[in-house]
């Protein structure tokens, strides 16, 4: 039993770095431009499907094909912003966009189907069944593979908001639109470049996803409501606080499937709605700020 | 009373009753069919309106209440071995356990601000879904079948049309009631300003509440006659998030927060809907035509046909009366002029 949980938690943790990065995305364009991209997950299921087209039919390996799809998902990300969500305006801002995001992953969703059907498909490279032996257990190659391309994309990402004029910017926006654009920063620019990045992130994560587990272009609800409850319990707009979240909610995920398989996901949201319950803003987010 | 209220009023009537003698002239079952189903959804969208619409609070996650009363009637027609008719009977029971779930859902949910809440609805959407696949009692993933009466093939859907249609217009007359309430002003005061409303007295959470529970009671009813009318409780169709989305859409479409709006988005979109997955078997055309339609309102006509229509005709009445009034006034024509002469001098006065 203990080297179970031992393992159990290692899986947790490593896994965990996935949906982070893919939090991250999602957290960090609600953080900038107050949309909740309910996209994100169904493009994860899209950036897998790219890097399926690229390693079936052009052979390309999964992690060169990165080259190719993050910045493929990049400007599809610039592209949903600047046809559907740039032009909404008024109070219901916020509520209008997430419809927006909930058609544009429905479009999506149909033309995967359309092109792949409904069969599932998973990635394969030589790197992706085996696995290493660490401190007496076996890990697997593509858990440690995207566990590093998670760190290494946050660390990216991180550099990018907190080294860079474009970041300073960018965390201008977040705090305050009115001020940022007083200032001379085209926050239309920044919230264009930010949406595109949100979504870049999802090519990492959807290589990654795509060869731990079989996906079909229904996997998108799966993976949404996972990247939901995290971003919610760790309180929106808070960076950190979805890395964390995502590690722990995974962990318990991990924990609670030794036991009971088919009640672990329902134990994942369970913690959203008891965290909610004590603290509405979420572990790690802000107070409510009444809209002007 | 006015003549425009007589007019609407007498409108009404023959609408109701071209509703009430409907499946007597087209005796065409498959016409028949998505009249009840769409008389389901008039009642979901105007329930959804009713919360949503008035409070500003968008739930996507509707379908669990629908969900709810639809598995309640199957399992206690299942347990209680009722009779063909007496089914019937359990639609307001079912529509009772739908508000009994809202409450614990909203204490939760409608604590926190407003697009969390669209997320957190969104969440619990999931765990009913999962719920109802896992549970012995729902019968897991492969679903239930509900006991069918063993009517008449051609009269068979009459008497769910009828029951559809009593829930449907007494949603209407409902969601009319409300909005001319006080309890409707206070949830609109709630959409335009929590705070402010708050300010003024307006005990914000069990308003929020209530509405929730009355739009949850509408739902689980609607969901029950769905359920007994088509046969079979399935979780990937009685918890489908597409089902929220439709309703959604379908009270964008005709005009958020109108009694009329939602009804007529039903009536448009369900129709249209059935329509196409009877022509097309592959359900990714539907899914993508129907996302297309939701950018295309949300983009161009985001308050609705109906609010967007009137400010049209408005318009165009005035353009009408405008060319209507221009004949006799042409002797004022050159005082416009003049006025029109005016600002030129005044213009660089005000420059400098």
């Amino acid at each position: 039993m203990g080297t179970e949980i031992a393992h159990a938690i290692a899986d947790g943790i490593l896994g965990g770095g996935v949906y982070a990065l893919m939090a991250a995305g999602l957290t960090l364009v609600f953080g900038v431009l107050d949309i909740i991209n309910v996209a994100q997950g169904i493009l994860v299921v899209l950036g897998a499907y790219l890097s399926y087209v690229l390693s079936v039919h052009l052979h390309i390996d999964l992690l060169v094909g990165l080259l190719i799809t993050v910045p493929a998902m990049f400007v599809i990300g610039v592209g949903i912003y600047w046809l559907f969500i740039r032009t909404l305006r008024g109070a219901e801002r916020t509520s209008m966009t997430l419809l927006a995001c909930f058609a544009v992953a429905l479009i999506i969703e149909g033309v995967l189907y359309r092109e792949f059907g409904s069969n599932y498909v998973s990635l394969n490279a030589w790197y992706v069944n085996q696995s290493v032996h660490i401190f007496g257990f076996y890990l697997a190659d593509i858990y440690l593979i995207g566990f590093g391309l998670a760190v290494a994309a946050v660390v990216v990402l991180y550099l990018i908001l907190y080294r860079t004029t474009f970041g300073r910017a960018v965390r201008a926006t977040m705090q305050n639109q009115t001020a940022a654009r007083l200032i001379g920063i085209d926050v239309n620019r920044v919230a264009a470049l930010t949406f595109g990045i949100g979504v870049a992130v999802t090519a990492i994560g959807g290589m990654v996803y795509g060869s731990i587990t079989s996906f079909t272009p229904n996997s998108g609800y799966d993976l949404i409501s996972r990247l939901l409850a995290i971003v919610i319990l760790a309180g929106m707009g808070s960076i950190g606080g979805a890395l964390a979240a995502a590690v722990f909610m995974t962990t318990i995920e991990a924990l609670v499937d030794i036991w009971q398989p088919d009640w672990s996901i329902v134990v994942f949201y369970l913690a959203m709605v008891i965290v909610l319950t004590f603290r509405p803003q979420g572990l790690f987010g802000r107070h409510a700020v009444r809209a002007q | 009373m006015t003549k425009q209220t007589v007019a609407q009023g007498s409108g009404l009537l023959l609408l109701l009753a071209v509703a009430a003698v409907f499946p007597l002239v087209f005796t065409n079952p498959t016409a028949t069919n998505f009249a009840v189903v769409t008389l389901v959804f008039v009642a979901v969208a105007s329930a959804w309106n009713i919360f949503s619409g008035f409070s500003g609070y968008l739930s996507l996650g509707h379908a669990v209440f629908y969900g709810t009363g639809a598995y309640f009637l199957t399992v206690a027609a299942n347990d209680w071995k009722l009779s063909a008719g007496a089914i019937f009977w359990l639609v307001p029971l079912a529509g009772l356990a739908a508000a009994v779930i809202a409450v614990p859902l909203g204490l939760v949910a409608l604590r926190v601000r407003r697009h969390t809440f669209v997320v957190i609805t969104i969440a619990f959407f999931f765990i009913a879904q999962l719920s109802a696949s896992n549970l012995s009692v729902t019968g897991g993933s492969s679903g239930m079948l509900v006991p069918q009466p063993n009517w008449a093939g051609a009269t068979f859907n009459n008497p769910f049309y009828y029951v559809a249609l009593v829930i449907a217009v007494a949603t209407i007359v409902l969601a009319w009631l409300v909005r001319r309430s006080r309890f409707g002003l206070q949830l609109r005061a709630i959409r335009d300003d929590e705070d402010r409303a708050a300010g003024l007295g307006v005990r914000a959470m069990p308003v929020k509440l209530a509405a929730l529970v009355l739009s949850a009671f509408i739902t689980g009813m609607a969901g029950a006659v769905w359920v007994y009318f088509t046969g079979e409780a399935v979780p990937q169709f009685v918890f489908d998030p597409l089902f929220d989305l439709a309703i959604v859409l379908m009270a964008f479409f005709g005009g958020l927060g109108t009694v009329a709006g939602p009804v007529l988005g039903a009536l448009v979109l369900q129709p249209a809907q059935l329509w196409l997955n009877l022509e097309e078997t592959n359900s990714y055309s539907s899914e993508i035509l129907f996302g297309a339609l939701f950018l295309v309102v949300i983009l161009f006509l985001p308050r609705g046909v109906l609010p967007t229509g009137a400010e049209y005709l408005s318009k165009a009445q005035a353009w009408i009366r405008r060319r209507r009034a221009a004949p006799g006034e042409t002797a004022r024509e050159p005082a416009a002029g003049a006025d029109d002469a005016i600002t030129p001098t005044s213009a660089p006065g005000g420059a400098a």
